[in-house]
């Protein structure tokens, strides 16, 4: 799952998201509403609390590979200040990704907090 | 994930990629418009939000390339885009691509042709269920060793007696002629007994099969019909079930049509059978006692082949009554038991063994071939390459042009070889004298075409990736050192050595057929072929029922030919020679003590005319021939081959002995001796033979040889003779027309298939292997110009220069032969069956191909020595 290239070194302010971490990103921001592209990045960084800066390649690259997958399925829509854009929405099996990853996410987030919390 | 979402979304990318791309630049582009539009709200102004915005995004190309190769489908599209450059490449060097597409096709071709005969033919199992288990049983004669047809009394004997077979069956051979429904026909047919088809396992599609009482003396006349006579004669109509035909004047009903599918491998060309009829009280002097029987038998599946075999043996070991035997058939020698495929594939195996190695080479060496053109390629292209891997090319982007090159040349050929195979496969169906059997499933069919796919894409793959990784640790860096170089010439060299050697290969087997064939083609056949017409008429029917009218027949077809303008003499014989007859009976003397034990007693039985040894041209070598005045209740005289009077009666005068043929009290005088004449083919050794008048014989022969010896071309003739016969009696078949040249010709046949297959691979491998010697020299004198302008700059002489390329040449050949014969040494054993008095291990053929390889080196090696020479000493300072 983790196919996504290293998005280059972490900065301060402006970071970038955690490698491997994109595509559950993706899955639970269009968990909520169908988005377009830039819409995913901005809520994205919105949900962080501006910490996530989302690299627009990587984002639209993981786009198509996600509805490849058949996690996503996309049409083309005007958006409400009437441009055209391509709209994203989880599928049934996106659905059920967005639950496996975050599970297993959840379980290694606890992993590393004890281990720092020994280390601590 | 599932893989078939992959593949559909795959293709569609593929088939709409254009659409695709307007997809993904579109929504580039809307992300642009939409960040720009965010930096605005932010308070950029419209110039700065829009370079903000495209600064964030970086390059739109290489977003675009990289959502492009998510799917799988962009390996196909980079690939065909090498495939595509690798064409516009391959059409700058016409000729080389020309060679090496055509020498691939040729080697693709004859195995593909090769996979789709042995296939059905030597591979695949008989199509029968449970076909394995199917045998043929044959009486191995007093002798012992020589199959022999059964009689029926021994078939009874058999089914009565063995436990380990679940069913048997007898067949002969019937041709009816059908009368009705259009032309009269003669149809191929056999008469077979009741269990016949479920021996095989294979019962009629329509109608019924047949049953015990089909299969008594004068039961209703039955038949059982194939799906193509069906269809041609009956236009498919299944009412023909229970309808009455007219078969040689009699009336027959049919009652069965065999599947479509239905392949009656026993005897191919069989449409019609019908049950045998024969009599179980087995009359004495009945053809129920008669060695004329093939017989079929089914193994039960819980026995096994050795088993059977045995048992058989232990039958025929053990007379017990109610079974009598009468001497011709008391099964002394036991029987020959082979599973049913080795009858049908026995005659054809060695031939299409050989010729399959023989393509299985000739692919090799085509394959070796594109190899070392593509090394020589890659050679040339160094210096390309090298700057590509210096502008940072990866290793694999590097490899992929020769790759495409090599895979465009190989599919190329493979298509060309399919082609190819197409025609060599009809070719080899249609070619007379080879009777491949299981004809209707020879074809090249979609196995074949994966077969050739398959081999093609391989050769491709492996032609363009060893270049590559033979040159691939010098293209690092430009300018490879030069134990690259010299690593890359061992490698050119090696493979052009085995090239030589496979040519070796192919040229002893071509030369050990050519001269196996020309030994035959020396074989005296014991009569002069030039100028004799011959064709069969059969008599069959009712108005035929007495002896007399047969013979009448004959005698009044034989008058009407002799009168036909430009016949010299005309006369009848029961059996001809190298037609496929072998009529056989067992011949004694009233001392039989000249033949030594269990040497074989028989003879081959020719029931003749008047004049029939001046029209065939055998020699008579004493006494006096058969003529005119041997009738019917004369004294009983025969004459015998010279081989008979030498084993029979040894250090006597033969003529005037009496001979017995067949019955016991069959006994005729010896008043000739005739030269050997070769019957089965040229090379069989079998010459014992006695002739008889065909008055004197005391069973009528139903279908007799006309002879005819003419003064002009006999082709000629056969319409006027046709004509002649006709006048006699239009309603019999005259059928296996056919001049004595002819004949001669076709029992070589298999021989000159092989020879011929042999001779082309063979040129084809010489070709390639001096192009490829040539090649490796050319190569290496352009690379060397400045060592050898270097070396005639200090004094080396031309002739030197000239022989150190000579010696090369010579070294290459000389490993290749060495190589070569060992392996022809062993391969040529496959070999033997074809041969013909000359060993596989034929110390002349093996030195005469390596001289000739030899010669081809040294020619190859002249331009390359001449430019060589020629290169000016001044070269050295100039570069």
């Amino acid at each position: 799952m983790y196919f996504t290239k290293s998005e280059g070194s972490v900065a301060d302010a402006n970071t970038d998201v955690i490698q491997g971490t994109l595509d559950m990103l993706i899955l639970k921001a269009l968990s909520l509403e169908p988005l377009h592209g830039f819409g995913i990045g901005r809520r994205l960084e919105q949900l962080s609390g501006h910490v996530f800066k989302v690299n627009p390649g990587s984002l639209l690259t993981a786009l198509t590979r996600l509805e490849r997958y058949g996690w996503l399925e996309s049409e083309w829509a005007d958006t409400p200040n009437a441009r055209r854009a391509r709209f994203y929405r989880l599928t049934r099996a996106g659905r059920k990704q967005l639950r496996e990853e975050t599970t297993d996410w959840a379980r290694r987030a606890g992993a590393i907090a004890r281990i720092l919390d020994a280390e601590g | 994930m599932s893989l078939r979402r992959q593949i559909v979304s795959g293709f569609r990318a593929l088939v709409r990629s254009a659409a695709a791309d307007r997809d993904v630049a579109d929504e580039i582009e809307h992300y642009l418009a939409e960040a720009t539009a965010a930096y605005r709200e932010r308070g950029l102004s419209d110039h700065e939000a829009r370079r903000a915005a495209q600064l964030d995004l970086g390059s739109r190309t290489a977003i675009r390339q990289e959502i492009r190769a998510v799917g799988w489908e962009t390996g196909i599209e980079s690939l065909l885009l090498d495939l595509r450059r690798a064409v516009r490449r391959l059409r700058r060097s016409p000729a080389f691509a020309a060679v090496t597409a055509a020498t691939l096709a040729l080697g693709i071709g004859a195995s593909t042709s090769m996979f789709s005969v042995v296939r059905p033919v030597l591979l695949q199992s008989l199509p029968y269920p449970d076909a394995d288990r199917l045998v043929t049983i044959a009486d191995a004669g007093d002798a012992g060793g020589t199959p022999i047809d059964v009689t029926f009394g021994t078939f009874l004997e058999v089914v009565a007696r063995s436990r380990s077979l679940q069913s048997a069956a007898v067949t002969r051979s019937w041709q009816p002629t059908l009368n009705g429904y259009g032309d009269a026909e003669r149809l191929d047919g056999q008469s077979v007994s009741g269990d016949y088809f479920r021996v095989l396992g294979v019962g009629p599609a329509i109608g019924r099969d047949f049953s015990g009482a089909d299969d008594r003396p004068g039961a209703p006349q039955v038949a059982i019909i194939t799906d193509g006579l069906w269809r041609r004669r009956f236009g498919g109509d299944a009412s023909v079930i229970g309808r009455t035909i007219r078969l040689d004047g009699a009336a027959v009903t049919i009652v069965g049509i065999m599947p479509r599918t239905f392949e009656n491998v026993w005897s191919a060309q069989a449409q019609i059978w019908r049950p045998l009829g024969y009599d179980p009280s087995l009359p004495v002097q009945g053809r129920e006692w008669g060695h004329h029987l093939q017989l079929i038998a089914r193994v039960r599946s819980d026995s096994k082949l050795d088993t059977t075999s045995r048992e058989l043996a232990s039958i025929a070991r053990t007379p017990a009554a109610p079974f009598s035997r009468p001497a011709w058939a008391s099964l002394r020698g036991g029987f020959l038991i082979n599973p049913l495929q080795d009858l049908v594939t026995a005659r054809v195996k060695p031939a299409l063994r050989s010729v399959t190695i023989g393509a299985l080479l000739l692919l090799l060496i085509a394959a070796v071939n594109i190899v070392n053109l593509m090394l020589a390629r890659g050679a040339e292209r160094r210096t390309e390459l090298a700057t590509c891997a210096a502008l940072g090319a990866s290793r694999a982007r590097l490899l992929t042009p020769l790759l495409g090159e090599a895979l465009v040349l190989a599919l190329v050929g493979g298509t060309l070889g399919v082609a190819l195979a197409y025609m060599m496969v009809n070719a080899l169906i249609a070619f007379e004298g080879f009777a491949l059997p299981r004809l209707d499933a020879i074809r090249v069919d979609p196995a074949a075409l994966a077969f050739a796919a398959a081999l093609s894409t391989s050769i491709g793959i492996i032609a363009g990736c060893i270049p590559g990784l033979a040159l691939s640790p010098g293209i690092e860096a430009p300018g490879p050192g030069p134990r690259v170089i010299a690593g890359h010439h061992r490698l050119r060299r090696g493979f052009v050595a085995a090239e030589v050697a496979l040519a070796m290969v192919l040229l002893v087997g071509a030369g050990l057929l050519v001269r196996s064939v020309r030994q035959l083609m020396a074989v005296p056949p014991g009569f002069r072929p030039e100028r004799v017409l011959t064709l069969q008429v059969q008599t069959a029917g009712r108005e035929f029922r007495s002896p007399d009218t047969v013979r009448a027949l004959f005698e009044s077809v034989r008058e009407a030919v002799r009168r036909v303008p430009g016949v010299a003499s005309a006369a009848l014989t029961s059996q001809l020679p190298l037609t496929g007859d072998g009529d056989i009976y067992g011949a004694g003397t009233k001392d039989d003590s000249a033949l030594p034990p269990g040497a074989d007693p028989s003879a081959y039985r020719y029931a003749i005319s008047a004049d029939y040894l001046a029209t065939m041209g055998i020699a008579l070598e004493r006494g006096r021939t058969i003529n005119e005045q041997d009738r019917s209740g004369g004294q009983p005289v025969a004459l015998i081959s010279a081989s008979v009077a030498r084993r029979r009666f040894p250090g006597r005068d033969p003529i005037g002995q009496q001979l017995r043929l067949g019955p016991a009290d069959n006994w005729f005088t010896v008043v000739g001796v005739v030269s050997n004449v070769k019957q089965l083919s040229l090379a069989a050794s079998s010459p014992d033979a006695v002739y008889v008048p065909e008055a004197q014989w005391r069973f009528v022969d139903r279908a007799m040889w006309v002879v005819i010896r003419t003064t002009v071309d006999p082709a000629t003739i056969e319409t006027a003779a046709r004509q002649a016969i006709r006048g006699v009696n239009p309603n019999q078949p005259i059928v296996q027309v056919a001049t004595m040249e002819q004949r001669v010709a076709a029992s070589m046949a298999r021989q000159r298939l092989v020879m011929g297959a042999f001779d082309t691979f063979a040129a084809v491998a010489l070709l390639l292997a001096t192009i490829g010697i040539y090649g490796v020299l050319a190569g290496g004198v352009i690379e060397r110009t400045k060592e050898i302008a270097v070396r005639t700059a200090v004094g080396a002489s031309r002739a030197s220069i000239m022989g150190q390329v000579g010696r090369q040449a010579i070294a290459m050949a000389a490993i290749g032969i060495v190589v070569g014969g060992a392996v022809a040494r062993a391969m040529s054993r496959s070999l033997v069956a074809l041969l013909f008095e000359i060993s596989p291990i034929d110390g002349l053929t093996y030195v005469g191909v390596a001289v000739l390889l030899l010669i081809a080196a040294t020619v190859s090696a002249i331009v390359p020595a001449w430019r060589a020479a020629r290169i000016e000493p001044a070269l050295a300072l100039r570069s």
